[in-house]
């Protein structure tokens, strides 16, 4: 058995009662109790998830913009002033998704990377390699300094003012995909629930003490279960589930973050171009009793499908789930699901599914 | 929470009652429910069907996973919790009261057989290591 990677955060989960489990390689808590509390706590007040797991990446040096224009398949020129975010695919040249990540304008010569954790590894070996044929001047530095707490919740963006009270006047005039850096604080409003919040980045040295100060202003912790509940609700994609590197963007519900109308090239644009999707990412919601998982089969009238991330809703109190259909599948069509030994009728919707703490259907 | 002394046990986590008449009532232990968290559906077999030894009998999904029911012995389906249906998460809050399925063993002996308590916390504690 190999051993676990930890958190900064892994005394306190255990001493929170945390059901710990071997998520890709780190030892992180699944729940510290009822999944489905945890996500009615973050829809309804506040949670803090540990996401140090997930990796900073800085990315430094003249013409780093143009760097990222031709690294990523959103276009780096979309953000222009300090703390502004954006959400985008790295593509392999053959049009798959290396990875979904965030990455944030801090100057001109500075732009801030956040990546999965299964894939950070991988990642940094990527851009490194691009990097050196293309913009060899650049360094590309793993932030293993950082940990990250993510705070979501209708009220979570007080609750962490009440924290650090003196990031608030920085903080309180964020707009969404938009952050601040706090002296040693860089405090985004991002998250993965569809609820507001702030992703704070911060010293590993201090997260401990961080996470147990939003706990005593009434923060509860939330484990990966709820997490996975949460952005499925909020219509949000999971790398490795929904999208990878053998899927396209545009087959991933990802048309949005590829910017194909610019001039510019980037990684996997011709591939992109030169192969239009077939199929698209639509939601699900089970019309009877059971529940839809990753990878259970689709049959529709134009050609079979796939779930690629199925789970129960608490917010709906059903189940629903991300599948990848034929294009030509339509919005409140009827399909069936293979659950098992039967077929179950599931309708074809938008999503989200809930967001802001209420149902979007 | 130990397991109750009056219940027999399977090694794959389902619990035993033996009834008065001979019937035997079947449910998942705390510790099953504890791996599985969250209840949310409840697919019990149904009423009249012939069940094998070990074969799959019902499933039990939790958010986070599924997870197949095998029969304890072999025998016929004599009852189905409905109550289930639509509070499953009585698995979570009370699990040997949330019976599951009743069957009527083709062979009492075969449940005299199956894992007594200690046996079975034995199975559990091996599995933790």
């Amino acid at each position: 058995m190999t051993t676990l990677k930890t958190t900064p955060l892994n005394a306190a989960h255990r001493a929170m009662g945390a059901k710990m489990v071997d998520f890709g390689g780190w030892d992180m808590p699944v729940n510290y109790g009822s999944q489905i509390d945890e996500h009615h706590q973050v829809r309804n007040d506040a949670g803090m998830f540990d996401v140090c797991h997930m990796r900073v990446v800085d990315a430094k040096g003249d013409g780093v913009r143009a760097f990222l224009r031709y690294l990523l398949a959103n276009n780096a020129d979309k953000i222009t002033l300090p703390g502004k975010a954006l959400y985008s695919a790295m593509l392999n040249p053959e049009g798959g998704v290396i990875d979904d990540l965030i990455i944030y304008f801090m100057t001109e010569q500075w732009f801030r990377i956040v990546v999965n954790a299964g894939t950070a590894d991988g990642d940094i070996a990527w851009m490194k390699q691009q990097a050196a044929a293309y913009a060899p001047n650049l360094t590309i530095t793993s932030r293993d300094d950082l940990a990250m707490v993510a705070v979501q919740g209708p009220n979570a963006r007080a609750k962490v003012w009440e924290v650090l009270p003196q990031t608030k006047a920085a903080t309180e005039g964020l707009q969404n995909f938009q952050a601040a850096d706090c002296n040693e604080y860089y405090i985004a409003r991002t998250g993965y629930t569809g609820e507001d919040g702030f992703e704070v980045m911060l010293p590993k040295e201090k997260v401990e003490a961080f996470w147990y100060a939003l706990n005593k202003v009434g923060v509860k912790p939330i484990g990966l279960g709820a997490r996975d509940t949460l952005r499925l609700e909020a219509g949000m994609n999971l790398y490795g589930h929904d999208m990878n590197t053998e899927i396209s963007p545009l087959e991933a519900g990802m048309a949005w973050t590829v910017d194909l109308k610019s001039e510019r090239d980037f990684i996997g644009k011709a591939a992109l171009l030169a192969n239009p999707p077939t199929r698209k990412l639509v939601g699900l919601v089970l019309l009877e009793r059971g529940v839809l998982r990753d990878h259970q089969k689709v049959l529709t009238a134009h050609g079979d499908g796939e779930v690629t991330s199925g789970s129960f809703s608490p917010t709906l109190q059903k189940s629903i789930a991300l599948a990848r259909v034929p294009n030509s599948v339509a919005f409140g069509d009827t399909v069936q699901v293979e659950i098992r030994d039967k077929k179950l009728a599931a309708q074809v919707v938008k999503y989200p599914f809930a967001r802001n703490g209420k149902a979007c259907l | 929470m130990s397991n109750p002394s009056n219940l027999k046990y399977t090694a794959s986590h389902e619990w035993i009652k033996t009834e008065a008449d001979g019937t035997i009532t079947v449910g998942i232990t705390q510790h099953a429910q504890e791996l599985l968290g969250d209840m949310v559906f409840v697919e019990a077999p149904a009423v009249g069907r012939i069940l094998k030894a070990q074969e799959e009998s019902a499933v039990v999904e939790s958010v986070k996973a599924a997870a197949d029911v095998y029969a304890p012995v072999s025998g016929e389906v004599t009852a189905a919790n409905s109550e289930l249906d639509s509070a499953p998460e009585q698995i979570n809050s009370d699990p040997y009261a949330a019976w599951i399925f009743k069957m009527k063993p083709n062979n009492a002996a075969d449940v005299a057989a199956l894992l007594d308590a200690d046996a079975y916390q034995a199975v559990v504690d091996s599995e933790a290591h």
